[in-house]
C-alpha cells in the first residue's frame, strides 16, 4: 500500500527490521525471550539520535535508566514535551520555559514508568498546544517524515512524526482541539483522544483546562488500546479524572456487523473545506465499513457549524487564565531589564511568548474583558452545550459518529501560516468531538493526492463514540484497521 | 472591529509588552478572526444552559489529611532569583 517513494524515509532499504514492528508485536517478542528489552530501547535511541524531523527536543542516552514495572517491558516511548518529567527539560515548545526542569513528573508519565515503559525522548510541538502544524514552535518546525517540505501537523506533530517517522515505536500527546488526531492522520498513525476524564491533566501543562486530554499516538490499534489500559484512571491530584468504568479491552473484532455508523452532513464528504481527494477516500471507506457489516447513514449535527468559533473563544479564554502563570517569578526565563514589577511581567512575556500565543492570550482576555464576556464567552458555553445535545441525539440512533479527521491532508510549510482562520480550520472535524468531551480516533485509511499534485499522503478517518466507550470504539477501529491494511 | 486603543487596553490586562507594529498586526488579525467567532454572538440562545464543564461532576472531596508538600528548597530551585527561601521580584513601586 505505501508506495517505496512516498513512504516515512528509514522504511525499505537500510532500515531496521526491529523498527518496524508495532510496540505490541515487540514487547510479545520481548516476553518470549527473543529481544532484549535493552535491545529494543537502543535501537530507538540510536534512531532518535538521527533525527532529521526536529521531532525531538530532548533524547535519552541509550540505556535509558531503570524501568519501574514489567508489563510495558522497559519499551520505549516518545512524550510530548507538555508533560512535567522530574529532572527532564520541558518547554511546552515555548522560549519562557526554555531550560525548566520540573520537580515532580505528570500522572499519566508516571503510570507508564509503573507499567515498565522508559521515556525514549520529549517531543517537539505548537507552543504550549496552540497551533495545527508544528510551525508554532519556538525550536522550530517538525517535518512531516513523507514529505519534508510539508507540516506533520499540530500540536502534537513531533509525537506524530516520531512515530510515523520510526523514531519512536509510539507516542503520547495531547488534544485540546485536534491536538492527536490531526497529527495522526497527517502522519499517517493511529491517534485516540479519550473521554475528558479518562487520563489525569496532572503535570500535564495546561492549555485550555476543560478541553485538554492526554491520549496516545501508535502505528497501529492495538498499541493505542495498550497505552490508554495503562494511562486511565482516576488520580486524587486531578479532581476531573475518572477513570474508565471496566477499564479497557485489547480489541479483538473481525467485522461491523449491527453497528451503527452515523455520517454527519456538516462535517462530511462534500461539506465545506474538505478536499476532494479526502473526500473520495472518505467514501472508499465508508463502504469498507458497509462490507464488514456496518449500518450507515447521514444526519446532522447542525450545531457543529458553530464549532469551530465556539472553539476559539472558548480555548483561548481558558489559555489566558492558564498562561497568566508565566510571569517570570517562579520558574522560566525572566527579563532583567525592567524595573518595576509591572514592567517585568510585560516583557518577560512579550519575550517568552510567540506569536500565536500572545494572539490567543490576548483573544481570550478581550473575550473575558468586561462588557464582553456573556457575548463571546457566555454565548459559546452555550454553544457548546447545544453541540453535546446534537451527539447524544445522535448516540440513540448510531453507535458511532463517523468523518474525515482533517479536511485536507498534510499542507507545505508556511501554506497557512498567513492567515489565523485557515489554520483554525484545520480542526473543523475534531473540535466538536472535543467541545463535548467525547472520545474519538483517528486511523489511517490510505493514501490520497494533495490538491495541487504530487505523492500521495495518508488520510485520516476519525471514529467518534459515547463518554467512556473507548474499548468498543477500538473494537471497531481495529476492525476497519484490518480490512484497510494500510502501511 | 477592534482598533489600537483596545488592543493595547487588552495586553495591558494581559500583562503583554506590544511592540509598535505587534499593535497594528494584532488588531488586524483580531478583528479577522472576531468577524467569524461574531457569528455566535447573533445566534438566539435564550434558555441554554451554558456548558462549562463536561463531566457531571459534584463536589470532589477528599479526607483532610496532611501530606507533606513540596520542599522548600525543591520550588526555589527553578526560580529566576530566590532570595531568603522566597521568590524575590524587582518593587512594584520602583516607577
Amino acid at each position: 500500500m505505501t508506495p517505496a517513494d512516498a513512504g516515512p524515509p528509514t522504511r525499505g532499504a537500510g532500515g531496521d527490521e526491529l523498527l518496524e514492528l508495532t510496540a505490541g508485536q515487540a514487547l510479545s517478542r520481548i516476553e518470549a525471550g527473543d529481544l532484549g528489552a535493552d535491545e529494543y530501547f537502543d535501537a530507538y535511541a540510536d534512531a532518535a539520535a538521527g533525527d532529521e524531523l526536529n521531532a525531538y527536543l530532548w533524547r535519552a542516552e541509550r540505556g535509558g535508566g531503570d524501568a519501574g514495572g514489567e508489563n510495558l517491558r522497559g519499551a520505549p516511548i516518545a512524550v510530548k514535551d507538555i508533560f512535567c518529567t522530574e529532572g527532564i527539560p520541558t518547554t511546552a515548545g515555548s522560549r519562557i520555559l526554555e531550560g525548566y526542569t520540573p520537580p515532580y513528573t505528570a500522572t499519566a508519565v508516571a503510570r507508564l514508568a509503573d507499567a515498565g515503559a522508559r521515556v525514549l525522548g520529549k517531543t517537539n510541538m505548537d507552543e504550549f498546544a496552540m497551533g495545527s502544524s508544528n510551525e508554532n514552535s519556538a525550536y522550530g518546525p517538525v517535518l512531516n517524515p513523507w514529505d519534508r517540505s510539508r507540516v506533520p501537523g499540530g500540536s502534537s506533530g513531533g509525537s506524530a512524526a516520531a512515530v510515523a517517522g520510526r523514531l519512536a515505536p509510539w507516542g503520547i500527546g495531547t488534544d485540546t482541539g485536534g491536538s492527536i488526531r490531526q497529527p495522526a492522520a497527517l502522519c499517517g498513525i493511529v491517534g485516540l483522544k479519550p473521554t475528558y476524564g479518562a487520563i489525569s491533566r496532572y503535570g500535564m501543562i495546561a492549555f485550555a483546562s476543560s478541553l485538554d486530554q492526554c491520549g496516545p499516538l501508535t502505528r497501529d490499534v492495538t498499541d493505542a488500546a495498550i497505552l490508554l489500559r495503562a494511562m486511565e484512571g482516576r488520580d486524587p491530584r486531578d479532581s476531573t479524572s475518572v477513570g474508565i468504568e471496566g477499564g479497557v479491552e485489547l480489541p479483538s473484532r473481525e467485522d461491523l456487523e449491527g453497528l451503527r455508523f452515523g455520517v454527519p452532513r456538516e462535517l462530511a464528504a462534500g461539506a465545506e473545506g474538505i478536499e476532494s481527494s479526502v473526500a473520495e477516500n472518505f467514501k472508499a471507506t465508508l463502504a469498507l465499513i458497509e462490507e464488514l457489516g456496518g449500518e450507515l447513514d447521514e444526519f446532522e449535527l447542525p450545531s457543529t457549524r458553530n464549532g469551530i468559533s465556539a472553539y476559539y473563544v472558548i480555548a483561548p479564554a481558558e489559555a489566558s487564565a492558564n498562561l497568566a502563570r508565566y510571569d517570570g517569578v517562579r520558574y522560566g526565563a525572566r527579563d532583567r531589564e525592567a524595573d518595576d514589577l509591572l514592567g517585568m511581567y510585560e516583557r518577560t512575556r512579550a519575550r517568552g511568548f510567540g506569536a500565536e500565543v500572545k494572539r490567543r492570550i490576548m483573544l481570550g482576555t478581550y473575550a473575558l474583558s468586561s462588557g464582553y464576556y456573556e457575548a463571546y464567552y457566555g454565548q459559546a458555553q452555550k454553544v457548546r452545550t447545544r453541540i453535546a445535545q446534537d451527539f447524544s441525539a445522535a448516540f440513540e440512533r448510531f453507535d458511532f459518529v463517523v468523518t474525515p479527521t482533517s479536511p485536507t491532508v498534510a499542507f507545505g510549510l508556511g501554506d497557512k501560516t498567513d492567515d489565523p482562520w485557515a489554520m483554525y480550520m484545520n480542526d473543523q472535524c475534531t473540535v466538536p468531538m472535543s467541545l463535548a468531551g467525547i472520545p474519538a480516533i483517528s486511523i489511517p485509511s490510505g493514501l490520497a493526492e494533495p490538491e495541487g499534485g504530487g505523492p500521495q499522503l495518508p488520510v485520516g478517518f476519525q471514529i467518534a463514540g459515547r463518554a467512556f466507550s473507548e474499548s468498543r470504539i477500538l473494537d471497531a477501529a481495529f476492525a476497519l484497521e484490518q480490512r484497510i491494511g494500510f502501511g | 472591529m477592534i482598533d489600537r486603543e483596545q488592543v493595547l487596553h487588552v495586553a495591558r490586562l494581559a500583562r503583554l509588552e506590544l511592540a509598535d507594529e505587534e499593535v497594528d498586526r494584532m488588531a488586524r488579525e483580531l478583528s479577522g478572526i472576531l468577524d467569524h467567532v461574531d457569528k455566535i454572538s447573533a445566534l438566539d440562545l435564550d434558555g441554554v444552559e451554558p456548558t462549562s464543564h463536561v463531566v457531571a461532576l459534584e463536589n470532589v472531596f477528599r479526607a483532610d489529611e496532611p501530606e507533606p508538600s513540596l520542599p522548600r528548597e525543591r520550588a526555589l530551585e527553578q526560580a529566576p532569583d530566590p532570595a531568603e527561601g522566597a521568590f524575590r521580584v524587582p518593587s512594584p513601586g520602583a516607577s
